[in-house]
């Protein structure tokens, strides 16, 4: 995979070198893109080490890899926001060089952001033509030519927008379509889309790689980046795969298997299903009853949430962001006042005082750990004592005892596998699958009867994956009851004894794992009508 | 205050969403058509005389609000509009005082007030420094200048009021909007033009762009810190406008003279929801107050100290924001400073 020889120039030389996979070059037919030994150098850090990547017209691309391992700096160098150190970009044969993002936009190269690039106050045409824009006379808008062309757009490509519609008002699935049409509305011969399926429903994502399917077969290239071997497998033509800045493997899709490529995404092979012994679940821990609750805008946001967890049994809680997760877990925690109904743990009604859910026996994961997990700039002793740095052994009458704190944090480190040079090391300087281990190294190594995790593995390493999801089973298995909120339909699959569906602050429905489909909780997260002739 | 024109060129369907999306902006219109009607039969000469004065004392507030407005639609917070006020008002004083010329009046109170706008773009630009201190700096700087420089007992010709012939002799209406200098009618025309050029311009929309999502208009190539520079800059020479504003009629500066308008025009520009027709309506609501104060205490109709009635625009900046403030949303980005990657 690596042991690649040099990539000259043309055709055919390349092949030999890429295993013995046939029609990964195509003799004859000049490459969209071809990019050869590109090299990115940060102070201190090589973020793209030589890579190499090959697309032709009409083919969409995978770009594999984790957090991290350089994908966003790689697609960053195609559209002018970085400058590569070594390596040249062709592109139809001729070299590019984008000086910033105008540039890469005129030569054809359109980019999809992770964080849409979109201004919610203005309409779907204004966003659009922004930058770009069609004027009369005097720098006056021409805003029907505008719609007319967006309309224009929308017909041909099959992506259905209205352009008059304001942008803040629509679903995200819909915003995505007006970023593609922005890109596609300046002439798009590329299209770079850097995790789109993050935030979207099952269904919205189907929906993507459908269009993607389309936009390829109008002869449009598509760098499609994602760690969702999934979808690679769906829909890609090829494939190249990023580890620590090196382009670790690239091959046909048709050659490649979900576990050749989580191998070769982490470098080793992967355990991607979790061992889980089946287990009878006792006693209710936690019970939430009928309970509503407001969202910092005041709006009612949990309107009406009923469910139980109980002892020895992981309970997901499956939903699109944004239906109510939030609240309903900060109200479970004591972050957030109940409207009304009620929640208790071990039949002992919870407050709104976080410290007071905590000593009931409650550990807490969040979803946004820098913010709500831990203090960035402490060291890693003091983060790891943040729920008991108040009390004995960690402080005597209010003094506190460095000792104890260091002698704790120095087993939770080696316990938990926290890779860090010391214990005071500020905790922000680490990485986000490391500050996600510190955090359920705390919250795990209490004394606790249950454990509410939201979102534990976002946006972390395959292999802090595995290892806090091998933890959360752990407590499970330890009689722990667990409350799983997660955004990603295999982590709720592969860890839930039973799932519920979250949809507009409402519990739709219970399933049992093993008696339900992707698609149809997946319908359910859309809101979509499913009979309840299954419920668990 | 001539909102029933249509907007631009529009058929009678677009009219009809006009006015269905303008209902209660309409529907306020018509309450102050009436009740001003109901007051002139009452009392001609006094309903008349508030509100010529209602117009004149808008003016400025006008001018400054759309000066904070332009800026924050563009990103920036811009606090120091009472010292662009009164910068402009001076400079454009001693100026014309010493040249005689009202138009070297005009372009030293513009290029003053500009600089002072540019000055604020490049502290929140180039010296990333917190934009509600760099405003503050424009403050203190303009009342220490003013005043350091203040010469007692000069004077400056008055700036002759404009009478739009036969319209001015119209009851009412006349001396209302068609009987007053020509910085007035700069205001009113300042609140059309700002409105049609943020909303049916390009530049417009990528100055509504940069205040709501720098990132987003630099991705497709907008260079927004050159937009800032140019529109913080030109918002300045509104606040030239209106500090020219604040001296036209008296043909005299004093000391501390902008006497908090560049704060209420802030005020003005919040309850106008950061639209120009807005800052308009909330400008001659707080005029309105303004010179129904004067009158009461010309008139002496109650026997208070006059103090009292000088609050009246404060009391009201206060109460309104206290009610109004609340569901205002701002530009997003404003006060933020842009990370180019």
């Amino acid at each position: 995979m690596s042991d690649r020889g040099d990539p000259v120039d043309g055709t055919g030389v390349g092949a030999a070198t890429s295993a013995d996979q046939s029609g990964f070059e195509r003799p004859g037919e000049v490459p969209l893109l071809e990019m050869r030994g590109l090299t990115k150098r940060f102070p201190g850090v090589v973020a793209n080490d030589k890579v190499d990547l090959l697309l032709y017209e009409g083919e969409i691309l995978g770009l594999l890899g984790e957090n991290g391992a350089g994908k966003s700096t790689l697609v960053k160098m195609l559209f002018g926001i970085h400058e590569a150190d070594e390596g040249t970009i062709l592109f139809r044969g001729e070299e590019l060089k984008p000086s910033d993002p105008g540039d890469a936009i005129d030569k054809g190269i359109g980019m999809v952001h992770q964080h849409f690039q979109l201004v919610p106050p203005l309409t779907v045409a204004e966003n659009i033509v922004l930058g770009a824009e069609t004027t009369r006379a005097g720098g006056f808008m021409n805003r029907r030519a505008a719609e007319a062309r967006v309309r224009e757009l929308s017909r041909q490509y099959g992506l259905d927008v209205d352009p008059t519609d304001v942008v803040g008002d629509l679903p995200v699935g819909i915003q995505q379509r007006v970023e593609i049409l922005k890109a596609l509305y300046r002439g798009a011969e590329l299209l770079i889309l850097d995790e789109p399926t993050a935030l979207l429903t099952p269904q919205e994502t189907d929906e993507l790689l459908a269009i993607m399917r389309d936009l390829a077969a109008d002869g449009v290239g598509i760098i499609f980046i994602t760690h969702k071997l999934r979808e690679i497998l769906a829909v890609t033509d090829r494939v190249t795969v990023l580890r620590r800045g090196k382009s670790v493997g690239r091959t046909l899709t048709a050659d490649a298997t979900t576990e050749s490529l989580a191998e070769m995404m982490v470098g080793r092979s992967v355990v991607l299903s979790v061992e889980k012994p089946p287990r009878e679940a006792g006693e209710a821990v936690l019970s939430v009853n009928d309970v509503q609750v407001r969202d910092d805008r005041r709006q009612l946001k949990v309107k009406g949430a009923s469910f139980e967890v109980r002892a020895g049994e992981i309970l997901g809680i499956a939903g699109v962001e944004g239906n109510g997760q939030r609240e309903l877990v900060e109200a479970i925690t004591g972050l957030r006042s109940i409207v009304s109904g009620n929640v208790s743990i071990d039949g002992q009604e919870v407050v709104n005082r976080p410290r007071k859910v905590r000593e009931m026996g409650t550990a807490y994961i969040p979803e946004d750990r820098e913010r709500d997990g831990l203090v960035g700039p402490y060291s890693i002793a003091d983060n790891l004592v943040l729920t008991h740095y108040y009390e004995p052994p960690f402080a005597n009458h209010g003094v506190r005892d460095f000792e104890e704190v260091d002698k704790k944090a120095e087993l939770l480190v080696e316990r938990f596998d926290i890779r860090t040079p010391d214990i005071h090391t500020p905790v922000k300087s680490l990485s986000g699958g490391n500050k996600q281990k510190v955090i359920v190294a705390r919250e795990l190594s209490d004394d606790n009867t249950l454990v509410v995790a939201s979102q534990p593995t976002r946006g972390i390493d395959v292999g802090s994956i595995e290892f806090i999801h091998s933890q959360l089973i752990a407590a499970r298995n330890e009689g722990l009851a667990v409350l799983l909120v997660s955004a990603e339909l295999d982590e709720i699959f592969s860890l839930s004894d039973r799932i519920a569906v979250i949809y507009e602050g409402r519990i739709v429905a219970q399933r049992d794992p093993a008696a339900t489909t992707r698609e149809e909780i997946g319908l359910l997260m859309a809101g979509g009508e499913v009979r309840e002739d299954s419920a668990a | 205050m001539t909102a029933s024109a249509p907007p631009l060129t529009r058929s009678a369907s677009n009219l009809n969403s006009y006015v269905a999306r303008n209902a209660k902006a309409l529907a306020g219109l018509g309450v102050v058509v009436v009740a001003l009607i109901v007051a002139y039969r009452w009392d001609g000469t006094q309903t008349t005389a508030v509100m010529a004065r209602t117009v004149r004392e808008a003016a400025p507030l006008i001018l400054a609000a759309l000066c904070g407005l332009v800026g924050e639609r563009s990103g920036i917070i811009n606090i120091g509009i009472e010292g662009q006020l009164l910068l402009s008002a001076f400079c454009g004083f001693m100026v014309g005082s010493y040249s005689g010329s009202i138009i070297l009046a005009v372009v030293a109170a513009l290029a003053v007030a500009g600089l002072a706008g540019t000055f604020l773009a490049w502290t929140s630009i180039r010296l990333r420094m917190d934009q509600i201190i760099a405003g503050t700096v424009i403050n203190i700087f303009a009342i220490g200048a003013t005043s350091f420089f203040y010469v007692p007992n000069r004077t400056m010709a008055t700036i002759p009021t404009v009478s739009l012939g036969f319209l001015s002799d119209v009851p009412l209406v006349g001396p209302m909007l068609f009987d007053h200098g020509p910085l007035t009618y700069a205001a009113l025309v300042a609140v059309a033009v700002v409105h049609v050029a943020l909303f049916e311009t390009r530049w417009g929309l990528r100055t509504r762009a940069v205040g709501e999502h720098p990132s987003a208009a630099d991705t497709v190539g907008v260079d927004i810190f050159r937009l800032r520079y140019l529109n913080l800059t030109l918002a300045g020479m509104l606040a030239g406008l209106g500090g020219m504003a604040l001296i036209q009629s008296a043909g005299v500066f004093n000391r501390g003279m902008s006497n908090g308008k560049g704060f209420i025009a802030l005020a003005v520009m919040l309850i106008g929801r950061y639209r120009p027709t807005g800052v308009l309506a909330a400008a001659l609501l707080f005029g309105f107050f303004n010179a129904l104060q004067a009158q009461l205490q010309f008139k002496q109709v109650f026997d208070i100290p006059p103090q009292f009635f000088g609050m009246i625009p404060f009391v009201l900046t206060i109460a309104v924001l206290a009610i109004a403030g609340i569901s205002v949303r701002p530009p997003a980005a404003v006060g933020k400073h842009y990370e180019k990657e």
